[in-house]
């Protein structure tokens, strides 16, 4: 079953303004040197996907740069591999499309192109070591029109664009709707999707003829028509819906279950881009605790409950408690920083004093200076 | 084909046994360094860097893991259309099956790669050193100077020179004297083992030394001695940096240390010189709540529950609970267990060290270093003394 991985680079991207300000979501930086799609981007190559399209929005470099020829996923092909689909869409005068319907057409020729039985569509929003593999495999032996994965979880704390299911007998999908209202535990969908190609084509030639222009109004919610089943996600899995959810997922990393869940789950690793950096260095003034720390850093001063991506450094006399200082920042002796976000090539000066709060924490932009 | 300026011919065929178990299932080139990367990486990185793109690495002792690791050269940006790294190990040929003996007859073995790029200088390099070496401003001395060979050569210590091939040489460097490990050497210009040839002129002397039956086929001990007796243009290009033989426990130890503090004696970063090695995925440095690393080197993949003082640890090491790693070196996929005690000990690749363990001793010093060899296992409650060698059955 040759399956064809489509990511969206950019979808929930506004739900996180001050990270993509500077970049489309997929190339948000997490966990001390990943970016987000790396998550999304290694299950489907571990799961043995070596097709990958990756449709992008706007200002898409930072992507570019990062996943380059694909060579760090092993999607340098020559057959397939990793291919950038530029923004186009018809349907929007020539211009960029307006929703993941609209996407998914202006890249049909692409799918069309592609030999695979499934096409595998996933969102960048979500951290997860995922093998795609065996959901495939249901897939097919379920002859359905699409699997839809979803997670368990309380709707209080999610956000309210996404669809709630309903599965009857054999995990098929009875029901799906809209979020808003619900109450308690929900099988919530996390925007993944598994759809047999043929299927997936032949709604995209009569979409204007059926007046199909959405994926979760006018193709999921319509499970009398299509055969959509349910692939429940276990283990760890999280979606970054907003800046504190993305400072309280990043936290998470601390716990070492997770580390060896998310990094290490069934031999699969998740890969990023080759930085060549230096080991981390740590002088003799250095303190740390319960942090992550990356390659290239310098570590002088106190670091707690912290994670610190590749090439910072932390003066001597600074303080960095449940903080993340993105790539390449700089902390300068005396400042001590509590509950701070710092993007790349940011700098603190001396002496300074920062707090946020956990669910509120204080952003530094990215080239930053305090 | 474009024709090359230079290429590389590294030697990394050699056993390296004064580095004992390390090098029971490995070459030396291939021995772990600083945390994340490999002997090798360091000459490879420096032809990288010196814009030599083509770099024949002949491999002759263990060459798995060498041959793995270099693979298609891509981790040195060495995976080149017309060049890149390519590994040249011993072949059997129309004239019977030869293995390589001494450093001179490995590369003449390998003459019909050297013709085949068929470069106009040819730079021998041997996978033993730590150092950080730009070769083009060498090549452009040796083009300036008309040299059939320069020899790069650092000043060592005057008491430690009977060690190398030491050398004296005039106001042009030009060289007239070169002796192999001296009793009583008249300078302390040491050769690097950094050669770099005229193509045609060592294709002539390897021809020449092959079919000589007194020939020890080494470059130190026959090729560069004759040269100078034929009055050849012998030159030397003199190195200032760090550089450092690795051949031993103890400087391996020390090399590994000198990477330490906030002004290292060696530092990798810093500068545009950067060292490439081969990456693994492994997620960043984990540090639990009492795990704590001082004076140290740490590296991605890491679990730091214990305390690191002073030691330079490899990717993917655990260090449980309560252990102390003092003045070590641990290399890559180790666990070392919790309650256990480290004390100038080098710990090679995926070694299992149970838990309350002790390695070292009283005695313990950079002399007396104790060495656990790749893939053991020590049971809970092992002991085991300074100095002395433990290897997996």
């Amino acid at each position: 079953m040759k399956t064809l991985g489509i990511i969206f680079s950019n979808i929930h991207e506004r739900d996180i303004p001050e990270l993509t300000k500077v970049r489309t979501l997929a190339s948000v930086p997490f966990g001390g040197r990943y970016r987000l799609i790396d998550f999304v981007l290694s299950g489907m190559v571990n799961s043995g996907i070596t097709n990958v399209g990756i449709i992008t929005k706007y200002n898409y470099q930072s992507l570019m740069d990062h996943v380059q020829s694909g060579k760090n996923w092993d999607l340098s092909r020559k057959n397939g591999g990793l291919t950038i689909l530029p923004p186009f869409s018809e349907d929007a005068g020539g211009g960029v499309f307006t929703s993941r319907f609209e996407a998914i057409k202006s890249v049909a020729s692409y799918i069309r192109h592609n030999e695979a039985d499934y096409v595998v569509m996933a969102d960048c929003d979500v951290i997860c070591n995922l093998d795609f593999a065996p959901a495939i495999a249901e897939h097919e032996r379920k002859g359905a029109d699409i699997t839809m994965f979803y997670r368990e979880k309380n709707v209080a704390d999610t956000d309210y664009e996404r669809l709630i299911v309903e599965t009857g007998e054999d995990g098929r999908i009875v029901k799906t709707c809209g979020i808003e209202g619900a109450k308690g535990v929900h099988k919530v969908y996390t925007d993944f999707m598994i759809i047999t190609r043929r299927l997936l084509l032949y709604i995209l030639d009569h979409s204007a003829q059926w007046g199909i222009s959405s994926f979760s109004r006018d193709i999921l919610s319509n499970v009398r028509e299509y055969k959509i089943y349910g692939y429940e996600l276990d283990g760890y899995c999280v979606a970054v819906n907003s800046l504190a959810d993305y400072y309280a997922h990043s936290m998470e990393l601390l716990n070492p279950e997770v580390v060896r869940e998310l990094f290490y789950k069934g031999g699969a690793g998740i890969y990023t881009k080759v930085r060549d950096s230096v080991p981390a260095k740590f002088t003799d003034t250095a303190k740390v605790t319960n942090s992550m720390i990356a390659d290239g850093c310098l570590i002088e001063g106190e670091v707690a409950n912290s994670i610190i991506f590749r090439g910072c450094r932390i003066a001597k006399g600074a303080k960095v408690t449940n903080c993340i200082i993105m790539q390449d920042s700089v902390v300068e002796s005396g400042s001590t920083l509590n509950c701070v976000i710092m993007d790349k090539d940011a700098h603190v000066l001396d002496n300074r004093l920062l707090s946020g709060h956990p669910t509120h924490p204080y952003y530094i932009e990215k080239e930053g200076t305090i | 084909m474009k024709k090359k300026q230079c290429v590389a011919m590294l030697l990394a065929g050699g056993q390296g046994s004064r580095l004992k178990a390390l090098t029971t299932t490995v070459a030396k080139p291939a021995v772990s360094f600083g945390g994340k990367y490999r002997i090798i990486d360091f000459p490879l990185s420096n032809c990288t860097n010196s814009g030599i793109d083509t770099v024949g690495v002949l491999t002759q002792y263990q060459p798995l893991v060498l041959n793995e690791y270099i693979g298609t050269g891509e981790s040195w940006d060495l995976d080149r259309k017309n060049g890149g790294a390519h590994v040249l190990a011993p072949y059997q040929a129309k004239r019977g099956a030869r293995w390589y003996e001494g450093t001179a007859n490995a590369i003449y073995q390998n003459i019909q790669f050297l013709n085949k790029y068929d470069s106009e200088h040819v730079l021998i390099l041997s996978g033993d050193h730590i150092y950080k070496m730009d070769y083009s401003r060498m090549l452009a001395q040796h083009i300036d100077t008309d040299a059939d060979i320069t020899i790069a050569v650092i000043d060592v210590p005057m008491d430690e020179a009977s060690r190398f091939g030491i050398m004296s040489y005039d106001k042009t460097k030009k060289i007239f004297d070169f002796a192999e490990k001296p009793k009583e050497p008249k300078s302390n210009h040491a050769s690097m083992g950094v050669y770099m040839f005229k193509k045609d002129v060592l294709v002539r002397m390897l021809t020449e030394d092959d079919e000589d039956p007194d020939s020890e086929k080494d470059f130190g001990k026959n090729i560069i001695p004759k040269m100078l007796k034929l009055n050849m243009r012998v030159f030397a290009y003199q190195f200032e940096g760090y550089w450092k033989d690795v051949g031993t426990l103890k400087s391996l130890w020390e090399a590994n240390m000198d990477l330490l503090g906030l002004e290292p004696v060696f530092a990798l970063d810093g500068d545009a010189w950067k060292i490439y090695s081969g990456n693994n995925a492994y997620p960043p440095a984990l540090f639990m709540k009492e795990g704590s690393a001082s004076d140290s080197i740490v590296t991605e993949g890491d679990i730091i529950a214990g305390k690191v003082v002073h030691s330079v640890i490899g990717e993917g090491v655990t260090i449980e609970e309560g252990a102390v790693v003092e003045n070590s070196v641990i290399f890559s996929g180790s666990v070392i267990g919790a309650g256990s005690r480290i004390s100038y000990a080098i710990i090679d690749e995926n070694v299992t060290i149970g838990k309350n363990c002790v390695l070292g001793d009283k005695k313990s010093s950079p002399d007396r270093i104790a060495l656990v060899g790749r893939d053991t296992v020590l049971p809970d409650g092992t002991e085991i003394e300074s100095g002395s060698v433990t290897e997996a059955e």
